[in-house]
């Protein structure tokens, strides 16, 4: 991920330790310097995403990373980041919640991630990769949705993605001082009127329109950045829907289900939010049974209930606090409670 | 005729919505003719707080970019990384920079960013309504306070100044006022010094500026000086408290 953001132009990242995801600041660390960008390990996770604003009000490509506990903290700064409308790019590797929970893999935060997060009326992008692959490619898309909708781009991830290590193709070396020109950054009013950058709107209907306009922004971005994987769903008569570590699980158990002969589909939202409801509104006037799987106590669950309006069966089954079941544990749920039929 | 007095390029011709008597109206027109007069108004980028001078952005004509309460030392950091070059500056309250904003101003000092921190003390939280500040004296009534300020109860005045000298990445620290002639003469030398040391790349720079708050203080704009002057000063004295140039001319001279 880190090398897939400095491809993408991203020459300043500004963080604070927490497991798991220590490997990303750590590869910045020594890799960022060599491309003649800036690596700072800030005081605190509140102190790393307030040094984001300031790039980001710079003009530059900047990025962060934390896990859970950090990524609460956070949520001040991405609050603002919102409100002023400024790009950055922020990865949350989550881990079991709430409180300080543990380091195993979890997704915890899928509320927290596709609701704002923070204070206010606000939307981040949220991109849930499966592969290592998709952390690349994920986080290089990631800087140019961020840029070109000025808007926060979350990547949301977990321990287990953090942790494994997969064969990458790296995408091309962006030149920086060819990427898109911000006029409305602070670069200091040199031959131009100075201008301020501020979320501070005290008049209520003055707030309304920046509301307003913002809302307009995300209905572009979810009329244009829905992104979805449909796996075995064309004759599939039971549907599992799952996203991140889950959807890897959830796959294997696909085949392994359709190993027996059941016909059994995957889909898997890769951008949570906005959440690809109409696709899978659309399944549902074939497929009547949903299988929603996450490794939390249920939450993506209740934008599958939004998308499909009661228009089919939802069973959900997860598994919170850390806990990571293998592929055998889904397929033999699946069998057993769908097709009454007990597989190995 | 000839022109002997005007507003500086660097403030928009907007009023002021500061009470009469408040201190934060001299400052910006100070900090203002500072960057005029160094010709840095193209290279200046400030960073209002959350606090009476959130609305900073109306007045000074230079690019500004707003923080969350108390981050501005970390915004400008992430400023001034990207732009090493340009002058970066926060305008920040008592309350904003010694309360909730401490851990990123300590840490912004112990860097040693480029960057300089004008630090307004009126020793009470003037947007919310005179609440008790970090900065609020032993026994002074605030709203938060009502029968004084109680050291076993609300703790002490913080000396945010004195304990930002201790760090070693701070080259610049001065505590001012702007009560009199004087005290306004003495806190534009100290801006214009903290701003050239911070072009230098020497260290972090910061300028303490006492200033009345005739509102919350509930005075009149003269007796608010003269509470700064006769009170605040013992708590929170004037003078240089750190510049590591006059250390090094010092060592020079022996």
């Amino acid at each position: 991920m880190a090398e897939a953001a400095i491809r993408a132009g991203c020459r300043y990242y500004f963080g604070y330790p927490i497991t798991p995801q220590n490997e990303l600041p750590e590869y910045m660390s020594k890799r960022l310097p060599e491309v003649g960008g800036i690596f700072v390990q800030a005081e605190s996770e509140i102190a790393s995403i307030n040094m984001v604003i300031g790039a980001s009000m710079a003009g530059a490509r900047v990025m962060t990373s934390s896990s859970s506990p950090g990524i609460s903290l956070k949520q001040e700064g991405i609050s603002y980041l919102g409100g002023l409308e400024l790009p950055a790019v922020i990865v949350n590797m989550m881990r079991g919640g709430p409180g300080l929970g543990n380091i195993a893999p979890s997704q915890s935060d899928y509320f927290q991630a596709t609701r704002g997060g923070g204070h206010g009326d606000y939307r981040t992008i949220v991109l849930a990769p499966a592969s290592g692959q998709e952390l690349c490619d994920l986080t290089y898309k990631a800087f140019d949705l961020a840029d070109h909708y000025r808007n926060p781009v979350l990547i949301l991830a977990d321990g287990m993605m953090g942790q494994m290590m997969e064969p990458v193709r790296f995408p091309v070396l962006r030149d920086v001082e060819r990427l898109p020109k911000k006029p409305w950054a602070l670069t200091g009013a040199k031959g131009r009127k100075s201008h301020f950058i501020r979320s501070l709107i005290l008049d209520p209907e003055q707030m309304e329109e920046h509301n307003w306009k913002l809302m307009r922004k995300y209905e572009q971005i979810a009329d244009s950045e829905i992104r979805y994987e449909s796996f075995k769903t064309d004759d599939a008569d039971l549907v599992i829907v799952a996203f991140g570590t889950a959807a890897r699980i959830a796959k294997a158990a696909v085949k392994r289900a359709r190993g027996e002969g059941l016909k059994v589909g995957l889909f898997r939202p890769i951008s949570l939010w906005p959440y690809p409801s109409k696709a899978l509104r659309d399944l549902a006037k074939r497929v009547k049974h949903f299988f929603v799987f996450e490794l939390n106590a249920g939450q993506m669950i209740e934008d599958v209930h939004l998308a499909l309006g009661g228009e089919a069966d939802v069973f959900f089954y997860g598994r919170p606090g850390g806990v990571v079941p293998n592929p055998a544990e889904i397929s033999r749920i699946v069998s057993r409670q769908f097709f009454q039929k007990e597989i190995g | 005729m000839k022109k002997v007095f005007g507003r500086p390029k660097t403030l928009k011709p907007n009023p002021y919505h500061y009470c009469p008597g408040c201190g934060h109206s001299l400052l910006h027109r100070v900090v203002a003719e500072v960057i005029e007069e160094m010709g840095a108004e193209e290279i200046a980028i400030g960073v209002p707080p959350a606090g009476c001078a959130v609305l900073a952005y109306n007045y000074f004509d230079v690019d500004m970019g707003e923080a969350a309460h108390g981050r501005g030392a970390a915004l400008a950091t992430g400023l001034k990384r990207v732009l090493p070059d340009h002058l970066v500056f926060t305008y920040q309250g008592d309350g904003d920079i010694a309360a909730i904003g401490t851990a990123e101003t300590v840490h912004a000092a112990n860097r040693g960013e480029k960057i300089t921190c004008i630090f307004v003390n009126n020793a009470v939280y003037g947007m919310t309504g005179g609440q008790m500040a970090p900065t609020t004296l032993l026994g002074q009534t605030t709203t938060t306070s009502p029968g004084g300020r109680v050291e076993n109860r609300d703790g002490f005045p913080l000396n945010l100044s004195e304990m930002l000298a201790i760090t070693r990445g701070s080259a610049y620290i001065e505590r001012t006022s702007v009560t009199s002639p004087a005290g306004i003469r003495a806190t534009k030398k100290a801006i214009r010094k903290a701003f050239e040391i911070q072009l230098q790349g020497l260290g972090f720079t910061l300028v303490e500026v006492l200033s009345p708050c005739p509102t919350n203080l509930k005075m009149s704009p003269l007796e608010a000086c003269k509470w700064v002057d006769t009170e605040m000063v013992n708590f929170f004295p004037l003078g240089v408290i750190k510049d590591i140039t006059a250390s090094e001319e010092a060592q020079d001279a022996h």
